[in-house]
């Protein structure tokens, strides 16, 4: 389980995370939704001690992570940028095989190959796998990159916008496939989405944050409100039930 | 322009070509240092030697200038080639080298300190001080750059070269100033014509750096990926980072100290290396080190050729071909990232 507690982050001065509490349990796919700037991928980035927080702290599984040994946080917690520009000439292969580097330190076993040998397969990059990353389409290069975070192989997982640049099919692969590790293995997993619809038909919970503040949180009946939604993106917004689903339509 | 969007396999594909790249280094590096020990103007060849039976002449031009000339240069070629590879990945351009970010100009510099002020400083001494300055002048470059908003990242290395030129400046007016200039030029223009036996040792310090970037090798690939996937990976990206630079201050000084300064070839291995087998460290690393030292070797001994029974510094061999590679290069980069 992860818990922010606090945190304030400012940019110059300027806050971008004011007070922001969460508590995520274990187990559970939690969607982060919320306009440009809001916040999100700032949260992201302290909640997977990328940025200190200026004040505040978050802990993972009790351990405050300005703390713990960076190796050990490597083994419990993966996260994904919003863009990924790796300028290195690296194949889709070694770049999955990185993932592990946490656990195998560079003397990967059968259990390394393994897991690489599926995040290759469950993205279908096997086709593509002694492809430079350079040689490759935007999403093809996210999915590389998502392959690499599943190699990981961590109890918590912190995706930053997994979906962009990807098709319909492949979006809607990842998605449930995060959505079954967090219920069949119990991972918690965070996704920040824009897709409202998506975060509402797969998640567990929905944080809506604006403004560096997190608004709302509480499973997707409750946010799925026209009024409130409409409010927070500053457009209209209608709620539809459709299909046994909650659907908004803007 | 637009990059050609036709793909080009025999270098954008890390197929046949990559798995062959380490054979290949492999046995031209074996057969430049054979060719080495061979070419010169005092003749040494394996039936002389046969002759002579383990003492004579040609024994003695072998073991006291060829063998230690051999080895200076390869050991020279691999600590120069590995440097640039490091500075590449953890600054992540492609254009930069130790003699184009301040690294070399500053380490010219310490050696001229030394000079001036304790002339009797053993040689490992004296490279502790070069090592010293070349990682501040490396460190001087970093922050320069850190304050300069980059748009294109041809700046790096003109930034670098900016700053290797004001640095070369305050050198020379150092020397110029205490009557220097002609030593100055004379050690720091790279030659191995003046290798012998008991002059060149200290570069095998080249092959116990060579070791510790090895073990180091995934990490400092993670570093180059950027300070958030390093870290994303449980990998001390600062740690790392000041350890790159320390290894590659080092190498420089080590070459410098000896041999002096050999430019381009940083640039123009790791860069043809990384076209062709992309940036993994663990792979391309022992290719790397095997071609600088092939590459170095090759440069010596057209250098021993092309005016006998005079020598053509290296220097000037190296410039030529690392000029052009480079120009070449410059083209192929264009496009993909630096
Ligand atoms: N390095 C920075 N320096 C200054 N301000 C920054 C920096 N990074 C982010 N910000 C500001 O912080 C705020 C939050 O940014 P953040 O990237 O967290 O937004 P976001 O919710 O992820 O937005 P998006 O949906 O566009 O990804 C924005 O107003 C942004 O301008
Ligand atoms: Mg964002």
């Amino acid at each position: 389980m992860i818990e922010v507690e606090g945190v304030e982050r400012r940019y110059d001065g300027l806050a971008v995370l004011s007070e922001v509490t969460l508590s995520l349990p274990r187990g559970g796919l939690t969607a982060i939704i919320g306009p440009n700037g809001a916040g999100k991928s700032t949260l992201l980035s302290v909640m997977g001690r990328l940025q200190k927080p200026d004040a505040g702290r978050v802990t993972l599984e009790g351990m405050d992570l300005a703390q713990a040994s960076g190796r050990l946080v490597a083994r419990k917690l993966a996260l994904l940028r919003q863009d990924n520009h790796t300028a290195a000439r690296l194949t889709v292969r070694d770049l999955v095989a990185f993932g592990r580097y946490p656990h195998s330190r560079g003397n990967p076993g059968p259990e390394d190959h393994a897991q690489v040998a599926r995040a290759l397969a469950i993205l279908g990059l096997e086709p593509l796998a002694d492809r430079f990353l350079d040689q490759l389409s935007g999403g093809q290069r996210q999915r590389a990159h998502i392959a690499m975070v599943l190699a990981q192989d961590t109890e918590c997982i912190l995706l930053d916008e997994p979906l962009n640049n990807l098709d319909i099919s492949h979006a809607v692969r990842i998605i449930t496939l995060v959505r079954e590790a967090a219920q069949a293995l119990g991972k918690t997993v965070v996704v920040v989405l824009h897709d409202i619809n998506m975060a509402a038909a797969h998640c567990d919970r929905i944080v809506v944050m604006k403004g560096g503040r997190i608004l709302r949180h509480g499973p997707p009946a409750e946010l799925m409100q026209a009024e409130f939604l409409s409010a927070v993106y500053e457009t209209p917004i209608s709620v539809h039930e459709l299909a046994g689903r909650l659907v908004a339509v803007y | 322009m637009p990059e050609p969007q036709t793909p080009r396999p025999s270098s954008r594909q890390p197929g046949p070509a990559a798995r062959l790249l380490f054979p290949l280094a492999l046995g031209l590096t074996l057969a430049m240092g054979l060719a080495s020990l061979f070419v010169g103007v005092s003749s040494v060849s394996p039936g002389l030697l046969w002759a002579e039976g383990g003492t004579g002449p040609a024994t003695e031009v072998l073991l006291t200038s060829r063998l230690p000339r051999t080895l200076a240069l390869a050991l020279a070629g691999t600590g120069l080639a590995l440097a640039g590879l490091v500075l590449q990945v953890l600054v992540r351009n492609r254009f930069v080298e130790p003699s184009t970010v301040g690294t070399t100009e500053s380490a010219s510099l310490g050696i001229l300190l030394v000079m001036l002020l304790a002339p009797g400083l053993p040689v490992p001494a004296r490279m502790a001080v070069a090592a010293g300055f070349g990682l501040a002048g490396t460190g001087l470059f970093l922050l320069v750059l850190r304050r300069v908003p980059q748009r294109s990242p041809l700046m790096v290395p003109l930034i670098g070269l900016l700053l290797s030129g004001v640095i070369g400046a305050v050198t020379t007016f150092i020397a110029y100033r205490t009557d220097m200039l002609q030593s100055l030029g004379a050690w720091s223009t790279g030659d191995f014509s003046i290798v012998l036996q008991g002059r060149y040792e200290l570069l095998w310090i080249v092959a116990g750096l060579t070791l510790v970037t090895a073990v180091f090798a995934d990490q400092i690939t993670l570093a180059g990926l950027g300070r958030d996937m390093a870290i994303g990976l449980g990998v001390n990206h600062g740690a790392i980072r000041a350890l790159g630079l320390v290894l590659v201050a080092l190498l420089s000084a080590a070459v410098i100290v000896t041999v002096g300064i050999v430019p381009f070839l940083g640039l123009v291995v790791p860069n043809v290396v990384s076209l062709i087998m992309g940036d993994n460290l663990r792979r391309t690393l022992p290719v790397v080190c095997l071609s600088g030292a092939a590459l170095v070797m090759a440069c010596d001994i057209v250098g021993r050729l092309v005016v006998r029974p005079y020598e053509m510094p290296i220097g000037l061999t190296m410039g030529i071909v690392g000029s052009a590679a480079f120009l070449w290069l410059l083209t192929r980069r264009r496009g993909h990232g630096a």
